[in-house]
């Protein structure tokens, strides 16, 4: 048997991880419960539920910046008017995870810390420049998503640390954005390739901001700021959405695995850009 | 490990692991078997069930996540009022076939027809989205949620 600890606030938390610094903390458990059933009976590290922490909930706009709580559901996130003023882009890439049932449970936080390359919430954050607030015992400390996540299943957190929250800067808005992941099935798939842009217009329709992530498609999510730089002052046509389907496709590096080849992906990545940015042309 | 719940309406105390799976503690140790396991890794919808009136996976949450918290599985869902029309829809739309996938696909159609009592189409497809039916009856499975929703109001209006 797996002893299941569950704190109610940050402070208790702390205390019970330090009594048991192997123990892992479990927010929704879509990804982990799945993962410890594979490990099977050697595994017996306590759970760290986050659940009845109150300090990890809620969502809040304080001084410019919306603050996530890191165990907010993507119901909770899908359904808050906070996010749908300020990161539409978000509520838009959280509304197509798993199903309803494990919106209900899956959690932003735990998304992150799974780091997976195929997270669904990740390009979103990190073309919103998304920060995270790291927590420990003696100090709290802040970084940016690009850093915090350092590779499939691997980020910044130290022994001993939670992710609090998820902040976001308050853009002047984005009226353009865009999010779509192309998987074996509509819902519950895992994403072969996926694509977040967002994008800011001039009156004339030339660009004034481009940010573009992709998912899928390289250890962790992949971005182009040589694209975005020569994108500004850019007037979109036929021709040009041709060279950014060369450079995107050359500039992504995915792996062949068992839900697609390396080629596909790439393919998708361009694809998936061109559309975004023909949408535009309307 | 104690853990206090309340299951169809009923206060239940228990004791058992901490992290029995809800699944397993549902169907193994209080004998409820309309709750079924499918894939138990959350991608088949077939062990949902209702806490806190919100969808939730039985085969990923342990026994002690239940703790203090409102169970409500197919068994206790037939015993509300909207529950049993939403059973008498699926037999009259003969959306049942092999009927493993149905105890799901009720428990998921009722947390969606509590949030949205008049869903298009397209609602009930994604209100379903997490549930596979291994039969593929999937159109006679949205049938019976419109009809459900339509009688649900019928019967609030008269």
């Amino acid at each position: 048997m797996r002893a299941v600890l569950t704190p109610t606030n940050l402070q208790e938390l702390f205390s019970m991880l330090e009594q048991y610094p192997a123990a892992l903390p479990i927010a929704g458990g879509t990804d982990l419960l799945v993962l410890l059933r594979q490990n099977g009976l050697r595994d017996r590290r306590p759970l760290l539920s986050l659940a009845e922490i109150q300090e990890l909930q809620g969502i809040r706009e304080k001084g410019g910046t919306l603050s996530i709580g890191a165990a907010s559901t993507f119901s909770r996130i899908i359904a808050d008017p906070l996010i749908a003023e300020h990161a539409p882009l978000l509520a838009r890439a959280a509304s197509t995870i798993g199903g309803p049932a494990i919106r209900n449970m899956a959690t932003l936080g735990g998304n992150i810390c799974t780091a997976s390359p195929a997270g669904d919430s990740l390009t979103p954050l990190h073309v919103l420049a998304a920060k995270v607030e790291i927590a420990s015992p003696a100090a709290k400390r802040i970084m940016p998503i690009e850093h915090f996540i350092v590779g499939p299943g691997r980020t910044a957190l130290r022994e001993g640390e939670i992710l609090t929250r998820i902040l976001l800067p308050r853009y002047a808005s984005f009226p353009d954005y865009g999010f779509e992941k192309i998987g074996r099935r509509r819902a519950m798939a895992i994403a072969v390739t996926s694509f977040a842009g967002l994008v800011r217009r001039a009156a004339d329709g030339t660009i004034e901001t481009a940010r573009f992530a992709w998912g899928s498609v390289g250890p962790t999510v992949v971005r182009i700021p040589s694209l975005e730089q020569a994108l500004v002052g850019a007037k979109l046509d036929a021709d040009y959405l041709c060279q950014v389907a060369q450079i995107v496709a050359s500039r992504v590096a995915p792996i062949s695995d068992v839900r697609a080849t390396a080629d596909y992906r790439r393919m998708l990545a361009a694809n998936l850009t061109v559309r975004f940015l023909e949408g535009l042309l309307d | 490990m104690p853990i206090r719940f309340e299951l169809n309406g009923l206060p239940t105390d228990i004791d058992c692991a901490a992290d029995r799976r809800v699944i397993d503690l549902l169907r193994e140790d209080l004998g409820l078997f309309g709750t079924k396991e499918g894939c138990g890794t959350g991608e088949c919808g077939a062990c949902t069930i209702l806490v806190g009136g919100e969808a939730r996976l039985a085969c990923l949450m342990l026994a002690a996540q239940l703790a203090g918290r409102q169970v409500t599985t197919v068994e206790g869902m037939t015993h509300t009022p909207d529950g049993a029309v939403l059973a008498q829809a699926f037999v009259e739309e003969g959306a049942v076939q092999c009927g493993f996938c149905t105890p799901g696909m009720q428990m998921a159609a009722l947390a969606m027809l509590r949030q949205n009592a008049n869903p298009s189409r397209e609602a009930i497809r994604e209100g379903l989205s997490g549930n596979l039916c291994r039969c593929t009856g999937y159109v006679k499975i949205i049938a019976a949620v419109q009809r459900a929703a339509r009688d649900i109001s019928d019967e609030r209006r008269a």
